[in-house]
């Protein structure tokens, strides 16, 4: 079985953003970036299927401009097979990396595709249950925990009430939650290598998708600030001021 | 005047607290027409309880035992036969409507609003992005159906008092079998639930380990509050994956939040912007929870919280 993983180029997540003040976006200009933290969590939860045999190939998909080859190279480094860069320079929604994948998928005959469960750029969270959408396949969001058996997987989700635990048939689709794994550090020795390892490009046209956003971006804003707080000095005058408040009685 | 589509998160029994948020956001995109879809196997209380919201015009209830447990890839062809006829179809933005929402657009063929948080007219929106530290304000085609998962924070929760019609509803859908539920693992607490609390108290790494959360689960039942947790805390094991507040985590606004030995990681940060005030106690006086706190206290919790619970008692008592 081959694994397809996700990988999307975002600002790294230790990076302070900060809106450009003509609202026209984030700037990017020398900001460390890096693959998204929950795919990272994917390929490894891939990496390790891998090496218990379970499947024969990890093979990482990005859509995006030339500049993702870092990422994807890392990802390459990280253990990946092979990577498959779709390129794309203009903005994209989800719904068409949705389109680019399952184009991807059909192509590869794949059998299992782990993506983050929401990227930290634009925590949009749709592309995995957009991609099992149109692929007609199950989807498992927040995924804490994955179990393969043949044809089929057990999988518990990260839910508001709890966890929940579902059984699928494969092929599926996988999104990943923080604690399904604790993804390893990359060697330098596997830097060297991943050089070497296959990285094919293609594009949105070549392989048949219409990715025309829906969307069109007014704006973009820094958050209203909050109003600088106080200090108390002690429990009898944080009790005061929260009875002043009248936020306790 | 337009049609709004409202689908219901519930556990089976009760209507849960996302969908009166979403019925205040309908409200907002200028509802003529305001449904609310529960999808259950059998969903009548719950669709009671949904008719009682003020502002809702119908409640539509699909029951087949297929919908005993609220899957995405069973409800959302259902979602897709029942949306026709509507310019807007919403679910709240926690795990319910985050898993269902997108696979429903997809099947539509249409994008998706995550976490709506402002209407500013009919086809014009705001959501955050980057933890919450960009606001981006879009324009979608009145053409094109919207859907939408609408973030609770922001709005406040429809009142009661309402008493819209209930219909059964059905759709010829063709449902998969290829995903199927085994079992939940819900922790019971009769604290109350932390998406709607009034009051949260949340405990960090500071803790150092499980059995001293019992002093925020003190001082969280002293104020009946809800128990949250920052990410480090769930991470180290020292509380259970749905008590954690944040970016990946729950969005909450409660009235009064009580962040205790959490540092205040901008993802952390992004979970409580909305709260009326943040009570903030750290030993580290240049903590980051302390640029977003009301009111701050430095020094060690585990005299601060035993204190203020016993102060609180007192005074109470």
């Amino acid at each position: 079985m081959k694994i397809l993983v996700g990988i999307k180029r975002v600002v790294d997540y230790n990076v302070r953003v900060r809106v450009k003040p003509d609202g026209s976006g984030v700037a990017l200009d020398g900001v460390k970036m890096s693959i998204n933290p929950f795919d990272e969590i994917a390929l490894e939860e891939a990496l390790r299927i891998r090496e218990r045999n379970q499947a024969t190939e990890v093979i990482v998909v990005a859509v995006g401009p030339e500049e993702v080859q870092t990422q994807l190279r890392s990802a390459l480094a990280m253990g990946a097979d092979r990577a498959i860069l779709v390129k794309c320079d203009q903005p994209i929604e989800p719904q068409g990396v949705a389109r680019a994948l399952l184009a991807v998928i059909r192509q590869e005959q794949i059998g299992l595709a782990i993506l983050g469960k929401q990227a930290i750029d634009d925590d949009a969270g749709q592309t995995g249950q957009m991609l099992a959408a149109l692929w007609e396949r199950p989807q498992v969001t927040f995924a804490s925990k994955l179990e393969l058996q043949a044809e089929k997987a057990q999988v518990t989700r990260e839910v508001d009430s709890g966890l929940e635990t579902l059984s699928i048939d494969l092929p599926a689709v996988i999104t990943t939650d923080l604690r399904l794994n604790e993804p390893r550090y990359i060697k330098l020795p596997d830097i060297m290598k991943a050089k070497k390892k296959p990285l094919a490009v293609t594009d949105l046209a070549a392989l048949g998708v219409n990715a025309m956003p829906q969307f069109r971006v007014v704006k973009t804003e820094p958050p209203v600030p909050r109003a600088r707080g106080i200090m108390v000095k002690d429990v009898p005058e944080l009790v005061a001021e929260l009875r002043k408040r009248g936020v306790v009685s | 005047m337009s049609r709004v589509l409202v689908i219901a998160d519930h556990d089976g029994h009760q209507l849960g607290s996302g969908c009166s948020r979403c019925v205040t956001a309908a409200a907002k995109l200028g509802a003529a027409e305001l449904h609310v879809a529960v999808f259950a196997a059998a969903g009548g209380a719950i669709a009671a309880q949904a008719a009682e919201l003020a502002g809702v015009s119908k409640v539509l209830v699909v029951e087949r035992a297929e919908n005993a447990h609220l899957l995405a890839a069973v409800l959302a062809p259902q979602v897709v036969k029942l949306a026709a006829g509507y310019d807007y179809v919403i679910g709240p933005a926690n795990t319910f409507g985050k898993d269902l929402l997108p696979r429903v657009a997809a099947l539509l063929g249409v994008g998706q609003v995550s976490d709506l948080m402002f209407v500013e007219s009919a086809h014009r929106f705001r959501r955050p992005t980057y933890a919450g530290n960009a606001i981006v304000t879009i324009e979608s085609p009145p053409e094109v159906k919207l859907v939408a998962t609408i973030r609770t924070a922001s709005f406040a929760a429809a009142g009661g008092g309402g008493s819209a019609p209930i219909e059964a509803a059905s759709t010829d859908a063709v449902l998969p079998t290829h995903t199927r539920f085994v079992s939940i693992n819900a922790a019971k607490s009769d604290r109350p639930e932390l998406q709607s609390a009034k009051r949260v108290v949340s405990g960090g790494r500071a803790l150092a380990n499980s059995e001293n959360f019992q002093l925020i689960y003190a001082l969280a039942d002293r104020l009946g509050a809800a128990v949250g947790a920052s990410r480090a805390a769930v991470d180290a094991g020292y509380v259970p994956s749905d008590m954690q507040v944040g970016q990946t985590g729950k969005i909450i606004a409660p009235e009064l939040y009580m962040a205790i030995g959490i540092s205040g990681a901008i993802q952390h940060l992004t979970g409580i912007k909305d709260a009326r005030t943040i009570v903030a106690i750290n030993k580290d006086a240049e903590a980051p929870i302390f640029e977003v706190a009301d009111v701050g206290l430095v020094g060690d919790l585990f005299k601060i919280v035993p204190e203020l619970t016993a102060l609180l008692s007192k005074a109470s008592g």
